[in-house]
């Protein structure tokens, strides 16, 4: 056992069992004085933000270094001037009208333009096709697609020119402001799984798709029959009405039985009787009257109507 | 007087005095703030604790660790605003144990998503996300479609909760405050004997996985996805309302 003192700075003084000795390495100036900066900094955030907790309150800072001007809309639509300490939700009132400046001129011309006139105003038609494609990507994409191309199966096609619901401004407005909610009932309780065959032959008919002619010919008559009474939804000339979303089933698209991609006509068949025996209770979509502002809506229907092109 | 460490090393009574009142400091800090935790929740109407279906989503929502991609806080920013909605108040997550807020966003924030997406595409996503967002990584979770929800034990999952101060009703007199609080069908929906009898039938009438044979637990799941961020109507304040609670 070495009789050494330790070297080193200095130690706290102290010996413990004859030569145990803790050493005191000082922290270096540099570091000490930034400590006692922080101190420093703490007093002067405590004078522009709110800091401290005192009761059912906290302070909130010294007015008039750290306020904030910003206007509020009340719930009956006026606009006030309001003045408040610095807070995120102040700052937040003061981000969204910066927004609004920047955007308003061009929102206000898109709701004063009557829906035609849009896209003959080439500097507005680029502020709608550019919010417009913010818009679709965050609400509409997640079942319309990114180009508004659709999926069959699941939602319908908005770049060509068949509208379930209708496709003038007006219709496609009234879609996005209430939403949608597609019905068609089963078919498997009233029919025939033969006669069922037969009404799917039909369909396949109308499209040019391969079918049996015999059972096509019946199915057609059944069509306009008062057992199946396809002709009450889909109209007597099968082209479907608008007023209820009821498919036009002669046009070649196909949106709930994929049959482009079923390869035989056994399968396409298949396909087409799935639907008519099970019928549908899908083709929901959402409505976005809470979720956006008229005025993205309406900027939505023009870009939809002539942004991804198809409108009527 | 050179007072150094050696001096409270040395002497038990100061060291116990300055232990306790660096110890007091410390709690101070972290206590007191929780007495006026009622003054930071906004005064909001429409806030209610989950159903009985959407606490049974939501245990499978943690179960599955959606979490650990997505938020549920939107936070007061321009950017997300636009994209989100409203800001997140503290008063829509007062009945989360344990909140859901998260600090990961490897998908999209959730804290408004219901009513943004119909029950068709919740089934589809969650079976398959990229049969609908290509882009998509997300994984594929189908199970909870063909998996039959247990809720044998939902009366003891919402007495866990009620023992956190979240206001399920177990007695008559429980219930009648909720009536008074939150109305009638909403007190309904939290009366804990009837949780299983509720259960099945907001899955019944909500058919939220599009099968309407069986109650799946992606049933449940998407029940409370639904409903997330729906509670308040915004319409209803100023839209500056909130600023003032910070």
């Amino acid at each position: 056992m070495s009789e050494e003192k330790v070297k080193g700075p200095t130690t706290t003084g102290h010996v413990w069992d004859d030569d145990l000795q803790e050493l005191t390495n000082p922290l270096p100036r540099w570091w000490i004085w930034g400590f006692y900066i922080t101190f420093v900094f703490t007093v002067v955030y405590w004078l522009f933000y709110p800091a401290w907790p005192i009761g059912s309150g906290f302070t909130k800072g010294v007015p008039g270094l750290n306020s904030i001007t910003y206007t509020a809309t009340t719930v009956d639509g006026k606009e006030v001037e309001k003045t408040t300490h610095w807070n995120m939700r102040s700052k937040y009132m003061v981000e969204m009208n910066e927004l609004h400046a920047a955007q308003k001129q061009w929102f206000d011309k898109v709701a004063a333009t009557p829906y035609e006139d849009v896209a003959k105003d080439a500097d507005l038609m680029q502020f709608v096709n550019s919010a417009g494609k913010t818009l679709f990507s965050d609400n509409c994409a997640p079942c319309h697609q990114a180009g508004g191309q659709g999926k069959i199966g699941f939602s319908p096609n908005l770049t060509d020119d068949h509208w379930q619901y209708g496709g003038t401004y007006e219709e496609i407005s009234h879609t996005i402001v209430a939403g949608r909610q597609g019905y068609m009932p089963p078919f498997k309780e009233v029919l025939k799984d033969e006669q069922i065959g037969q009404l799917a032959n039909y369909v396949l008919s109308m499209s040019g798709e391969p079918h049996d002619a015999a059972a096509a010919t019946a199915g057609a008559a059944l069509f306009q029959s008062e057992t199946a009474a396809c002709y009450y939804c889909h109209g007597a000339d099968a082209k479907g009405r608008t007023q209820m979303g009821s498919a036009n089933l002669t046009d070649k698209i196909w949106l709930w039985a994929d049959i482009p991609a079923e390869k035989t006509a056994e399968a396409k068949v298949d396909a087409v009787k799935k639907i008519i025996s099970g019928g549908l209770a899908r083709g929901v979509m959402p409505y976005w009257n809470e979720r956006l502002k008229p005025e993205q809506i309406k900027l939505l229907t023009v870009y939809v109507h002539d942004g991804l092109g198809g409108g009527k | 007087m050179n007072f150094n460490h050696d001096k409270i090393e040395r002497n038990l009574g100061i060291l116990l005095i300055l232990t306790m009142l660096a110890i007091s400091a410390g709690g101070l800090v972290e206590i007191v703030p929780l007495f006026f935790i009622k003054e930071t929740v906004e005064k909001v109407e429409g806030v209610r604790p989950y159903s009985a279906l959407e606490l049974r989503g939501r245990d499978i929502y943690i179960r599955e660790g959606c979490y650990t991609c997505h938020s549920q806080m939107i936070r007061p920013f321009r950017d997300e605003a636009l994209r989100y909605g409203h800001y997140s108040l503290a008063a829509e997550s007062k009945y989360d144990h344990p909140f859901q807020w998260g600090s990961k966003r490897t998908g999209p924030d959730l804290a408004r998503v219901g009513g943004k997406y119909s029950n068709d595409w919740h089934t589809q996503h969650l079976t398959a996300p990229r049969s609908l967002v290509p882009q998509s990584v997300m994984p594929n979770y189908p199970w909870l479609a063909t998996t039959a929800l247990d809720y044998s034990d939902i009366e003891k999952r919402m007495m866990a909760l009620r023992t956190t101060g979240v206001p399920y009703s177990k007695t008559n007199a429980e219930y009648e405050r909720n009536v008074k609080e939150f109305g009638e069908t909403v007190a309904k929906s939290l009366h804990i004997p009837d949780a299983e009898k509720n259960l099945i039938a907001q899955a019944q009438l909500g058919n939220y996985d599009t099968n309407p044979d069986n109650i799946t637990e992606m049933d449940a799941l998407v029940a409370y996805l639904q409903m997330l961020g729906t509670l308040v109507d915004f319409k209803k304040y100023d839209d500056d309302y909130f600023v003032k609670f910070r």
